[in-house]
């Protein structure tokens, strides 16, 4: 993707106008810089355009949200993007309809979209934190469901005496388990296995 | 589909000139091969192929809602 470009115009509008429409994005999207403003010469002699350098912004929010856009367009998804920054963590959420494709099987297309994307980040900007990718909500729903099925669980756990052996979870969803049964009087957690098979045990305390 | 390996691959490596895409049908599945720059393998391989794995479980994606079958072969550049 083209970063940078410089145009002419009449006026400086016209001049910025023609860059965004070469780049494809919106103003908000980048930094103009006027680099010659238009002058009228004597008598309409040496009349001189507007110059302007437009300068795609690179933080890593608009990175994210640009490598997303093209990626959907491509996939034929439509889609909208809500954009929230919470310390060095940058929420990026889809909405629209039909959008399971972007999800996949337990979380899978969506995870390796999330991974992509962070990539291209952390290569464009100095970016340290990390960008989560939803979509409607899915992982946030997800969590719930995680931690309420964490805490049934330990609840049988306890009842029977035994352990019980969940199904392999990616990093993120056994932290939500781990994190859920942290206080719990009646059970202890840990992991067993290699990634991406690795899965959480409960077992009671004696 | 092609458009998509690309768009990916571009992403992630620092010579998105030498980012080729070719694809071909064979056994009733597309075959999208990627080469890039010799030392921009590592870039869309990754640490035991989870680059690798990402690209192609997007790529899925997009050839499901299709109902297509999409095969991702990575090579280097000649």
């Amino acid at each position: 993707m083209m970063e940078r470009i410089e145009t002419l115009g009449r006026t400086v509008e016209e001049a910025v106008q023609k860059a965004l429409k070469e780049l494809g994005v919106d103003r908000e999207d980048v930094q103009i810089n006027i680099l010659e403003e238009p002058s009228k010469g004597l008598f309409g002699l040496r009349n001189r355009l507007a110059r302007v350098e437009v300068v795609l912004d690179q933080n890593p929010g608009k990175v994210a949200k640009r490598f997303l856009e093209n990626v959907l367009r491509i996939m034929q998804v439509k889609a909208d993007m809500e954009i929230r920054h919470m310390g060095d963590y940058i929420h990026l959420n889809l909405r629209g309809a039909n959008l399971g494709i972007l999800i996949g099987r337990r979380g899978e297309t969506l995870d390796a979209l999330q991974y992509l994307t962070n990539l291209h980040v952390r290569k464009k900007c100095e970016h340290k934190g990390k960008i989560i990718l939803d979509v409607e909500d899915y992982r946030s729903k997800r969590e719930k469901t995680l931690a309420r099925l964490a805490v049934r669980l330990a609840e049988e756990a306890k009842r029977t005496g035994r352990n019980i052996v969940l199904e392999p979870m990616n990093p993120h969803e056994r932290r939500v388990v781990h994190t859920t049964l942290q206080g719990n009087r009646y059970v202890q957690t840990h992991s067993e296995g290699e990634e991406p098979y690795r899965k959480i045990i409960i077992v009671p305390k004696k | 589909m092609r458009e998509l390996v690309e768009v990916l691959a571009k992403a992630l490596v620092d010579d998105p000139r030498a980012v080729i895409v070719t694809e071909k049908e064979k056994d009733r599945s597309l075959v999208l091969e990627l080469r890039v720059a010799p030392q921009d393998m590592g870039k869309v391989i990754g640490k035991q192929g989870r680059i690798a794995k990402a690209i192609r479980t997007v790529v899925k994606a997009m050839a499901t809602k299709e109902g297509k079958r999409a095969v991702v072969e990575i090579g280097q550049e000649h």
